[in-house]
């Protein structure tokens, strides 16, 4: 994969587009621009963009509160996210979801979810109806190392293993479930190392090596295709913020943060590095991508600010399908 | 029409449906070759297949969940849980999941799915295996409620559940499941959110649904050797509510009795009441009546569970207070 070009050169660009994107977010969001909660994915991004390049549009994905960037990651459309955001009547929604329920059912994208864990059982189902239709699309389930000790990952993972379901767990381990350090909520390093107990394979991977990450979903993604069911891959990474916007995360000690946040761990400073070295791209190319997403936000931004509020009498549609 | 019992009726109606769309399937703990608990599903797996009735494990929140993905998908799941007392296992997948993906995405998403569960108290099954919860689900919003309680609403309604591009809850009575009667063949549809007037009568209307309908037209007989003559409302869903023929049948008789076997407190029939208050005071001639389960949990001793469980008595006692 590495000498395959234009696939790193599309990961780095959607990378840099998430981060992008959720800059963008949590200052609008420091600046009152909209309400609720903004959980950031800064930091993560190398695992949606590394999964997602492996995906077709006739793939599903389940996505987590921190979903962003599985949205994007999977071809989401920047202006729609960033309306649904404002909760506006030009969002994804409608303006109902926000953050932490946008959906594009068309993409694939079977929503984020508020529910920690919760993904995980709808991607199972969203597999079990590719394997009923005797399709080769796959499901993936995206979600963190908290939600690894929700009796849905018990659950899904099992049944999936029984049923031989083509469905990939990915488990992003940032190292926190809310304020509770990896350590204190689980007695295990590895978190695949809980695959064994469903009789499927498990592999861990540094979770801010982009090509790492699409080589490991590859090949689990290439697994569920051809019927040997589920695998669960675990991307070690970090959580560059609080749990939420507000969250000081005074939890965190800051020489970890600083360590994380350096350009040899950064998954986007090593994406430019290696880039650069293996000469796909000089830096000007680069800054002439980041200038160009960046372009493509603000647009976002201003198609959001511009849009429409709902109309009052929409908070009783959608509630049934007639 | 073929006489067969409430069991084999909603049997028949998922069977009608499996074999006129191929998107519906089974899925539930035993359900398979098995025939499910109480052997609603029997043969099913014969004539369907393994594909299309299939086991799980004891994992509700993934039975539930993973219907909620499949019917995203596309698919028309009809997902089992063996008693409605399990649901609690199940409450996210179910009414933050189910009941909320499509209003939460703008009303792009439709959760065609069936979640059927058998309730109800009368076999010793004591408290975590007798209740009747429906109002856990009439609660939330974009979740239909429906408890059949004759062989032929068995079928129609299942049906019309399997049919219906929402989560439907469909709660079937164990004490009726032996309950024979007269059932349409075919495809027959009995419409959500359609009432049926079991028994007319002019002078008190008992609203009443599942195995308390039936015990409500037992005690009806009784009644009119009284000289009362009780009309018999049953509303067969409870979401969709067919409200106007409740107000319509208490403008005709002027009296209301309620009659459910959940709890009284936060109970379906507290919602009736305040409708028919709201909506229909001037109608009524008398207070509201509601013969329900006290407040208490299940007990095991016959004794005390007949104690428990609404009777005949019971109805034709707060019938004759209205006189």
């Amino acid at each position: 994969m590495a000498e395959n070009k234009e696939k790193l050169l599309e990961m780095y660009t959607t990378m840099v587009r998430i981060r992008t994107f959720e800059q963008k977010a949590i200052d609008l969001f420091a600046a009152g621009k909209f309400p609720g909660f903004v959980h950031s994915y800064l930091g993560e991004e190398a695992i949606a963009a590394g999964v997602c390049s492996n995906l077709r549009k006739d793939d599903y994905i389940c996505s987590t509160h921190r979903g962003h960037g599985h949205l994007i990651a999977k071809g989401g459309n920047l202006q729609l996210m960033m309306a649904e955001l404002f909760g506006k009547a030009t969002g994804y929604c409608k303006g109902k979801g926000g953050s932490m329920h946008i959906a594009d059912v068309d993409l694939g994208i079977l929503g984020a979810n508020g529910i920690v864990g919760a993904g995980m059982p709808i991607a199972t189902g969203a597999a079990f109806a590719c394997k009923y239709r005797k399709s080769d699309s796959v499901a993936i389930a995206f979600f963190g190392d908290g939600a690894s000790d929700r009796a849905t990952f018990h659950e899904s993972l099992n049944l999936a293993s029984i049923w031989k379901l083509p469905v990939v767990f990915i488990c992003e381990n940032n190292g926190w479930a809310i304020s509770n350090a990896q350590t204190s909520h689980q007695n295990i390093t590895d978190i695949s190392d809980r695959a064994t107990a469903y009789g499927i394979p498990g592999v861990s991977v540094d979770g801010n090596d982009v090509v790492a990450i699409a080589e490991a979903a590859d090949a689990a993604i290439e697994r569920a295709r051809k019927g040997d069911g589920p695998t669960l891959v675990e991307c070690k990474t970090w959580r560059h913020r609080g749990h939420f916007e507000g969250d000081p995360a005074i939890y965190k000690d800051p020489k970890d943060q600083e360590e994380w946040l350096a350009d040899n761990k950064d998954a986007i400073a090593r994406m430019e590095k290696k880039l650069v070295g293996l000469k796909y791209a000089g830096q000007d190319y680069l800054d002439k991508i980041k200038a160009e997403v960046r372009e493509e936000v603000e647009a976002a931004v201003q198609f959001a600010e511009q849009s429409p509020d709902p109309e009052p009498a929409e908070v009783l549609t959608d509630v049934y399908t007639a | 029409m073929a006489q067969m019992t409430y069991m084999e009726a909603i049997r028949d109606g998922m069977r009608v449906e499996m074999k006129r769309d191929p998107g519906v399937y089974i899925a539930g703990e035993d359900v398979a070759q098995f025939g499910g608990c109480f052997g609603v599903t029997a043969g099913l797996y014969d004539e369907f297949g393994p594909e299309r009735v299939m086991n799980t494990p004891i994992s509700e929140a993934v039975i539930v969940g993973h219907a909620v993905g499949a019917a995203a998908a596309g698919l028309r799941p009809i997902a089992e849980i063996m008693f409605v007392d399990f649901m609690g296992c199940c409450m996210d997948e179910l009414g933050n999941q189910a009941a909320k993906m499509k209003y939460m995405f703008g009303g792009k998403a439709k959760v065609p799915m069936v979640v059927r569960t058998p309730c109800g108290a009368g076999m010793g099954a004591a408290a975590q295996h007798s209740q009747s919860l429906e109002s856990w689900f009439t609660h939330i919003p974009g979740i239909k409620t429906i408890m059949p309680s004759t062989p032929a609403d068995a079928k129609g309604l299942m049906i019309a559940a399997i049919r219906d591009d929402n989560p439907v809850v469909y709660i079937e009575h164990k004490q009726l499941l032996g309950l024979a009667g007269e059932v349409p063949e075919g495809e027959y549809v009995v419409p959500l959110g359609k009432a049926d007037i079991k028994r007319e009568g002019a002078d008190v209307t008992i609203v009443a649904w599942s195995w308390m309908l039936q015990k409500s037209l037992a005690a009806a007989e009784q009644l009119a050797k009284e000289g009362i003559n009780a009309e018999i409302l049953d509303p067969r869903t409870l979401v969709p509510l067919d409200k106007e023929a409740i107000l319509k049948s208490v403008a005709k008789t002027g009296r209301l009795v309620i009659v459910h076997e959940e709890v009284k407190t936060s109970g379906y029939g507290g919602e009736i009441a305040a409708i028919v208050t709201e909506e229909g005071f001037d109608y009524l001639d008398a207070p509201i009546k509601r013969v329900t389960a006290p407040d208490t949990p299940i007990p095991f001793s016959p004794v005390l569970e007949q104690a428990y469980i609404p009777n005949e008595e019971k109805i034709i006692k707060a019938v004759k207070q209205l006189f």
